[in-house]
């Protein structure tokens, strides 16, 4: 393998029925970023069937170029023909890095396309840099520079871990959503557009699709929200979220949960905050009656305020808690919604 | 001497103690407030295959032995007094006999369905007028032709009203041993349904609340002959060698319950503060726990002891009554004490010590209170 | 049917992990278990088995002693344990792994792989997709639901909003979630027979097409470059106040912050 071959930061827009998803963009923001160190381009791998349309908004987040890939048999995602087109986008254009998406897609994907052309890739990472491997020279080994040190944690959250993939080019990457940031968007940018067609021929990798379900709901996304009210089991009881609602309502933000809360059924998965769950970075982050496992802290410790409130004192929640109460959420919540509401009305 | 598990026990106890932990533990308190019996956890039970442990693969049974058996109701008894003696009076008290003294069409229709869990067992040989003193029983029954008719009563049956099947014991007739007459006791297998057999009332208990202890009752009850079990006028051996293996039961029940209240304490006295320090740091409770806790090792060896020695001994005996005697103690010793370094929380029901307390004197009094256990040990020295 | 489970023996990250004191993980410190998503899709694969009857062997690779989880398997009701052991192993990425369960798992008859989607200890979920790539055969992730009809198999499949109903022939592979199913215990009995059973123990030796330069360290394309405790932003305050107080406190924190 010639490494000096792969030039190039790829990244995989994952778009579902026709509408990009949010990693997209924050990975054409980091793209840009990582790009910019290693001085060459971002490039936007857009995938699917009439998807053309999507190639403005890439571009004016700013991907540089847009190889786009479309074709019916790409209408909904499905492995086979998805990592097709990927495998032979990337031993087309020969990229150094290609990102995609630590979503349910991404997670299928990468590693499919990693196995098939024959490179390395790191799940879930959470910090991309560039830089030297091994990051201090060690005698008797190269030190190769402009690699790209992929950052993840491991061990349910209890530790982190810089991989690098010296030997093997792309390096790859999934990348978990809500940690990157979009770069801000700049009306009117223009991207290259190339598109791309290695012709699909199904065979038994090909699945057939039954049925598509979609989830009736009208839950709000949890990673966009500002304010978020997170309940665990502390709580106590479906009907007692209530109070948590309410809470919400006041100081205008979003309900969330923790695992346990799930895993009783008072709350659906897509309201989950943690590490099988999402990752949230709010300005504000309300824990009430959480205990605050590892696998949760990891999940929402980014965020700017967090506020515990939770009766048992020696609850990991208060080791990253920035403001901790220690007390009866069903006596404390109820009141503080109302204070709120006081001090609202007030202005 | 070997005292460490092998594998596949340590792995069975890895077993009991995570299905302890997950399934039995989270309703130990409602079980006990409801003094509902926990049938949610006996299906449970029947799905992972606890309720056969030690009865042979063939008859629907784990094939396992008796030591696998002493695990699992030390660890359910560790976390709740009444799961634990459920699994306890179902095995020890009536499969076992159908094992050992059942005929083989006694054992395809009885024994199997028991084994897989698919029938509950009781064994009914305590009345109002005959505990300890196995003599006085009163039921009798009679052969009417191709039937036997029971009348009489039992009382304080451990899976009264919950069970399928049951060991019945009752007299048969007058035989004369060393010069005295005597009443001659034979055993029956009674199904629940059979007309004439009804429940009385159900008994308030101090501790092992969920446990469903009810009076049976039997007017012109009438059983298949062929539902003796056992020889006729054996009944008072039968009762004799299977509460040995009951006591064996009984002594691991004990056994979990000391041991969760000795781990129960540990978590909270490291956790409660007094004078500025966790209680932990004080010497009195350095010292009350080290008691507690060697005696627990002492009532576990004597209690594997006890279950090794069924497998491999004509006779246990005397091993079955010195595990249950001293487990016994031990548990209502080490429970009293768990509650007094509980201090006022130990004697609320927030705290499960309070439930453990309770539970654990009825394992001095069940199965052959600690006097018959000193009885049948003394006796055996002094023979 | 013959359905082929591969499971992990992971260190049990609930309530934390333990720390050597040059700040390296301490395996022996953690209890050993089977990883919880292997543990569904064995599950899985049973409930396939008394439905439709079928044989099923486990497949782990590691170190000797993870020939515990397999007994764990068989005392569930899986039929077979095959270990793959051998030092020359050591030290692979999910490359390198899907490289030798693909080079074992070709010594085998199988109309169904199972995987977990993830181990708990590399929460990677890579070596399920590319196991199946090595072997050529379709892989459906995130299965919620399995399904055989006749020789295909029907998943749904999870995704964020939605979920498809799959179809696939056979053979193929299934990755589980954890929320697949609630796992049975083993058995007592079980426990008694997987000890009495034989385990198939294999090494380097018996991976069919497999290249050396695939496995272990060497063949792992990525290196770990740096590991280390995750470092946690410290604790702020923490009060203990009566619940006015403590509203008055968590109103100044919100007005002074300009959040209302």
């Amino acid at each position: 393998m010639n490494l000096e071959e792969y030039k190039g930061v790829f990244v995989f827009a994952q778009q579902v029925d026709n509408e990009l998803s949010g990693i997209a963009l924050e990975l054409v923001g980091k793209g840009k970023d990582l790009a910019k160190d290693l001085g060459t381009e971002v490039t936007a791998v857009l995938i699917g069937s009439q998807v053309k349309g999507l190639c403005t908004e890439l571009a004016e987040y700013g991907a540089d170029r847009i190889i786009v890939v479309d074709d019916p048999e790409l209408k909904e995602y499905r492995t086979e023909p998805y990592a097709h087109a990927l495998a032979e986008v990337i031993r087309k254009y020969k990229p150094e890095i290609m990102l995609i998406g630590a979503t349910a897609i991404g997670r299928d994907l990468g590693p499919r396309v990693s196995a098939r052309i024959h490179t390395g890739l790191t799940a879930d990472c959470t910090q991309l840099d560039i830089g030297d491997f091994p990051i201090n020279p060690v005698p008797g080994k190269e030190q190769k520079h402009n690699q790209l040190l992929m950052t993840r944690p491991a061990f349910g959250g209890n530790t982190i871990a810089t991989i690098a993939c010296p030997d093997f080019r792309p390096q790859m990457a999934t990348v978990r959503p809500g940690v990157m940031q979009k770069a801000p968007r700049v009306e009117g940018a223009q991207a290259v557009i190339e598109e791309f067609n290695p012709g699909f021929t199904p065979d038994n990798k090909y699945v057939e699709i039954l049925e598509i379900v979609k989830a009736v709901s009208d839950i709000e996304d949890i990673m966009d929200a500002k304010i978020l009210v997170s309940g665990g089991r502390g709580v106590g009881s479906p009907e007692n979220f209530k109070l948590l609602e309410d809470l919400a309502d006041a100081v205008g933000g979003t309900v969330s949960c923790s695992r346990a809360v799930v895993d009783a059924g008072w709350k659906p998965k897509a309201l989950q905050v943690g590490q099988t769950g999402k990752t949230v970075r709010p300005h504000v982050y309300f824990a009430v009656g959480i205990s605050g496992a590892i696998q949760h802290l990891a999940g929402m410790e980014e965020s700017d305020i967090i506020i515990a409130i939770n009766k048992d004192e020696t609850a990991p929640i208060f080791d990253v808690a920035d403001y901790g109460v220690v007390g009866d959420l069903n006596k404390i919540v109820p009141m503080l919604t109302e204070k709120i509401k006081e001090a609202k009305a007030q202005k | 001497m070997d005292f460490v598990l092998d594998k596949k026990h340590e792995m069975a106890r890895q077993l009991f103690k995570e299905f302890a932990e997950k399934e039995v533990k989270p309703l130990a308190q409602e079980v006990d407030e409801t003094e509902e019996f926990p049938r949610v956890t006996v299906d449970k039970m029947v799905k992972a295959g606890f309720m056969g442990i030690p009865v042979p693969k063939e008859y629907g049974g784990q094939g396992c032995d008796p030591l696998t058996y002493t695990m699992c109701v030390e660890e359910l008894s560790k976390v709740c007094g009444t799961t634990g003696v459920i699994v306890s009076a179902h095995t020890s008290l009536c499969c076992d006999p159908i094992m050992t003294f059942g005929t083989e069409e006694q054992k395809q229709k009885y024994l199997v369905p028991l084994a897989k869990g698919e029938k509950l067992g009781a064994f009914g040989l305590t009345e109002p007028g005959a505990g300890t003193d196995a003599q006085g029983q009163q039921t009798k029954a009679v052969l009417d032709g191709d039937e036997w008719v029971l009348n009489g009563s039992k009382c304080f049956i451990t899976n009264g009203k919950e069970a399928d099947v049951y060991v019945i014991f009752a007299v048969t007739g007058m035989v004369e041993k060393r010069g005295r007459m005597q009443k001659e006791i034979s055993a029956f297998i009674v199904e629940k349904g059979t007309p004439g057999f009804t429940f009385g009332t159900k008994e308030k208990k101090m501790g092992i609340r969920g446990s469903s202890t009810y009076e049976l009752i039997f007017q012109d009850c009438r059983i298949p002959k062929e539902n003796l079990l056992g020889q006729q006028g054996k009944g008072f051996n039968i009762a004799m060698h299977t509460l040995d293996g009951g006591r064996i039961g009984i002594a691991s029940q004990a056994l979990g319950i000391a041991e969760g209240a000795l781990e129960s304490t540990i978590a909270y006295v490291k956790e409660r503060k007094q004078f500025g320090r966790a209680i932990a740091a004080f010497q009195n409770t350095q010292f009350q726990l080290a008691d507690m806790a060697t005696k627990v090792q002492a009532a576990q060896l004597l209690v594997y002891k006890a279950a090794v020695a069924k497998a491999t001994q004509k006779s246990y005996s005397v091993e079955a009554a010195m595990a249950k005697l001293y487990a016994a103690e031990v548990a209502m010793e080490v429970t009293t004490k768990a509650v007094q370094l509980h201090g006022g929380y130990g004697y609320t029901r927030e705290y499960e010590v309070e439930r453990m307390m309770r539970d654990a004197k009825i394992t001095e009094i069940y199965e052959g209170t600690s006097e018959v256990q000193r009885m049948v040990i003394s006796s055996a020295l002094l023979k | 049917m013959k359905i082929v489970v591969c499971i992990k023996q992971v260190p049990d990250t609930k309530g934390g992990v333990k720390f050597n004191p040059d700040g390296t993980l301490d395996r022996s410190a953690m209890l050993a278990i089977m990883n919880p998503d292997d543990k569904a899709g064995l599950e899985a694969a049973l409930r396939l088995k008394d439905q439709y009857g079928a044989e099923v062997t486990v497949i782990t690779m590691g170190l000797p002693k993870a020939e515990e989880v397999l007994r764990e398997a068989m005392a569930m009701g899986a039929d077979k344990g095959i270990l793959v052991t051998d030092r020359v192993l050591g030290g692979a990425d999910t490359w390198a792994t899907s490289q030798t369960l693909a080079g074992a798992i070709r010594n085998l008859e199988y109309d169904l792989i199972i995987t977990g989607r993830q181990a708990i200890d590399g929460d990677t979920a890579q070596v399920g997709p590319q196991l199946s790539e090595h072997l050529n055969i379709p892989v459906i992730s995130y299965a919620q639901n399995i399904k055989i009809d006749g020789d295909s198999v029907i998943v749904e499949r999870q995704y964020d909003d939605r979920y498809h109903v799959l179809k696939a022939k056979m053979p193929c592979l299934i990755t589980a979630l954890a929320e697949l199913n609630e796992p049975r215990y083993m058995t007592p009995g079980g426990i008694f027979d997987a000890y009495d059973a034989e385990i198939t123990v294999w090494g380097r030796a018996n991976l069919v097409d497999t290249l050396d330069s695939n496995l272990g360290l060497k063949g792992s394309p990525t290196q770990i470059a740096k590991a280390s405790d995750k470092v946690r932003k410290g604790a702020g305050e923490k009060v203990v106040l009566d619940p006015a107080e403590s509203v008055d406190y968590i109103m100044d924190k919100l007005l002074t912050k300009h959040v209302i």
